[in-house]
């Protein structure tokens, strides 16, 4: 229950000379749904990022203190960013599948790790697209390009391509905020399900949603972390003013 | 909160009536005047160039009419005085000339073993050949023309066209000569060999470099990089011609030591040069464009920048690649000033790259302005020149209805 998967220790980021994240300290429990919350440009996402170094890619941002995965801190010197990323999946806000066909798409992530034997690549095709909840409305049509599905299927494709490389860690970077509510829905349930395998952090601007899949909640506001606990005591008697404000609905 | 509203909103007729904007339509109109003019001088460029091959396709009664358009010009008697040396070509015809004349040019044994021996010393005595060629022949041609020939050149035209419609499908190009062969089939193949060579090397070349651009390189590299590959696009072929005629050709010969200094690799190299600026500008622009999320995602997946690299941008940027390839061969194909200057102008047919050859577009650009206006030898230039212009069109027809859908179906899904 209380195994701790990311700890984060005075984590900074600076995009140029403008600070981004400011001191962030927090504990994120294992096989468990943090959501991140707070309003737009608060960090949140720049933080979700920062788990498995995706900031990397802008030139132009420093990161100082320690994120420890597992007891390891991933901006160590010797660690390697791709075996990273291999062990933390990422699900981004906008759905991104490659325009390749849906089967290559998820076959993509093994095949890169080296996994060549076809039967050994359907059946992770299979698993993983089962996981995500889509593999009955795709199988048969898995020569298909991925770009003719519908947004939802298509986020639910990509959450599927990321199972597929078998991650500890999923992020999700608003993975809902450009469906309908059907397909949030199916996403939602997907995360619920999730859970049990994997740790879920996922940013979210909806506060039903984080109320309704997440087991902690942390509240992000101008690059700090103000409050992080349990969803139910963050939604039902936050200890920050900011939070409940937020919560609320009565901010900015 | 709004009480005053800049414009008075009332939905009436009167509002709601059709305008007719004058700029906007003026406008619209020039501009796709100006689209449609752009296919018509195509087209029209076309027309001409094929118009002036037409004497090629007259056989039979269509000779007669166009025998006495050339005859109203002065200069035609000659031309066609020179046919009384074509009475004696009906007769080597019925015989099968090709062979028969082979024998004497090339002696009788299969042309790669007698090509080492004819033109092993031409790359060096080549200019001192050519003026033998050009000069002795046509003169021989005034000289044996008389007045009144044109009757003769009617009934003799017929079989011309006929005769050079037979020679086009030999391997021999001799355009000047008592009994001319334009075998195309030779500089359609030495046009092929060079374009193969340069694409081989441009195309790799090019995309690759695009790719470091658009994928490894720093920004500030990338700006460093992409003008000055950017700048070859502007350096006159002349100049790559002649870099290559001095410098390559040299140096390659050196490297490699084969017979012939100037040859369809030389010409291939130097053409590349040409045409990787073409592909790599465009390239590099279609990888550029390819969406950052598809690289964020395959790198969140745990694939290395070098894996990004190959299995995802490159694949999402096909159709521009594509179309960048076809630009450089479409480049390539027509490159007059490099070939005529790199390749060695000899119209051989083997496939050792290291051998001399004649391209489509070097024949037109040095032999038009040696040819008899009405010659049967001036329409074969132009009939190459149609042949140019339609073999690219075709070129590019397939390649946008056919390869492309085939390329995307295999890299994008259906």
């Amino acid at each position: 229950m209380k195994d701790i998967k990311i700890k984060v220790n005075d984590l900074s980021l600076y995009y140029g000379e403008k600070k981004a994240l400011n001191e962030i300290t927090m504990d994120i429990p294992a096989n468990k749904v943090t959501a991140l919350i707070g309003p737009s440009g608060c960090g949140k996402s720049t933080f979700l990022r920062c788990i498995n170094r995706m900031n990397d890619l802008m030139p132009s941002v420093s990161i100082t203190g320690k994120m420890l995965v597992e007891g390891v801190d991933i901006y160590d010197r010797n660690v390697d960013v791709v075996n990273i990323r291999k062990k933390i999946g990422m699900v981004f806000q906008k759905s991104n599948p490659f325009p390749k066909s849906i089967y290559e798409n998820v076959a993509y992530g093994p095949r890169i790790n080296g996994i060549k034997d076809k039967t050994q690549l359907d059946e992770i095709v299979e698993t993983s697209l089962r996981q995500a909840a889509i593999w009955d409305e795709l199988k048969d049509r898995l020569d298909d390009s991925a770009l003719g599905l519908s947004g939802g299927q298509q986020q639910r494709l990509c959450i599927g391509r990321t199972l597929a490389v078998s991650p500890d860690i999923i992020l999700m970077d608003e993975p809902a905020s450009a469906l309908d509510p059907i397909s949030t829905s199916k996403i939602e349930e997907l995360i619920h399900q999730l859970k049990e395998q994997y740790t879920i952090i996922i940013v979210t601007h909806n506060m039903q949603q984080a109320a309704r899949t997440s087991d902690h909640t942390a509240f992000f506001y101008m690059g700090e972390l103000i409050e992080m606990g349990k969803t139910n005591s963050i939604f039902t008697k936050p200890v920050q003013k900011q939070t409940e404000d937020y919560i609320t609905g009565r901010f900015g | 909160m709004n009480t005053q509203m800049p414009i008075k909103q009332t939905f009436t007729e009167e509002s709601l009536k059709k305008q007719f904007r004058l700029s906007e339509f003026l406008a619209e109109k020039i501009i796709s005047s100006v689209a449609f003019l752009s296919i018509a001088i195509i087209f029209l460029i076309f027309i001409f160039v094929f118009k002036e091959s037409l004497p090629l396709f007259s056989f039979g009664s269509d000779a007669k009419a166009k025998t006495e358009i050339n005859a109203t010009t002065e200069a035609k008697p000659e031309t066609y005085g020179a046919e009384p040396t074509e009475e004696l070509k009906p007769e080597s015809y019925g015989a099968e000339p090709t062979e028969e004349l082979k024998p004497e040019s090339y002696g009788d044994t299969p042309k790669e073993d007698l090509k080492p021996e004819t033109y092993g010393s031409e790359p060096v005595s080549q200019e001192d050949l050519k003026p033998e060629a050009y000069g002795d022949t046509p003169k021989e041609d005034l000289t044996v023309a008389s007045a009144d020939e044109t009757m003769d050149a009617v009934s003799e035209n017929q079989e011309g066209a006929d005769k050079t419609w037979s020679t086009f499908f030999t391997t021999e190009w001799v355009p000047v000569s008592e009994n001319p062969r334009f075998g195309l089939l030779a500089l359609l193949f030495g046009t092929l060999k060079v374009t193969i060579i340069a694409m081989l090397i441009a195309g790799p070349l090019a995309v690759l470099a695009a790719l470091y651009t658009s994928c490894f390189a720093s920004k500030r590299v990338k700006e460093i990089i992409k003008p000055i590959i950017e700048m070859l696009a502007a350096f006159p072929s002349v100049v790559i011609g002649f870099f290559a005629l001095m410098v390559l050709a040299t140096f390659f010969q050196d490297v490699f030591g084969y017979e012939s200094r100037l040859n369809a690799f030389i010409g291939g190299v130097a053409m590349a040069l040409a045409a990787i600026p073409i592909i790599y500008t465009i390239s590099e622009d279609a990888l550029a464009a390819v969406p950052k999320t598809y690289t964020e995602a395959s790198l969140a997946l745990g694939a290395s920048k070098w894996q990004t690299a190959f299995f995802v941008v490159l694949p999402a940027a096909t159709p521009g690649i594509f179309a960048a390839l076809l630009l450089g061969v479409g480049r390539v194909f027509g490159e007059t000033m490099i070939a005529l200057m790199a390749t060695g102008n000899a119209a051989l047919s083997s496939l050792n790259p290291f051998e001399s050859v004649r391209t489509f577009a070097a024949t037109i650009g040095s032999e038009m302005a040696e040819t008899v206006f009405g010659d049967t030898h001036y329409s074969v230039l132009f009939f190459i020149g149609s042949l140019l212009f339609i073999f690219s069109f075709a070129l590019n027809a397939v390649a946008e209805f056919y390869v492309k859908g085939k390329l995307l179906k295999k890299f994008q899904g259906k």
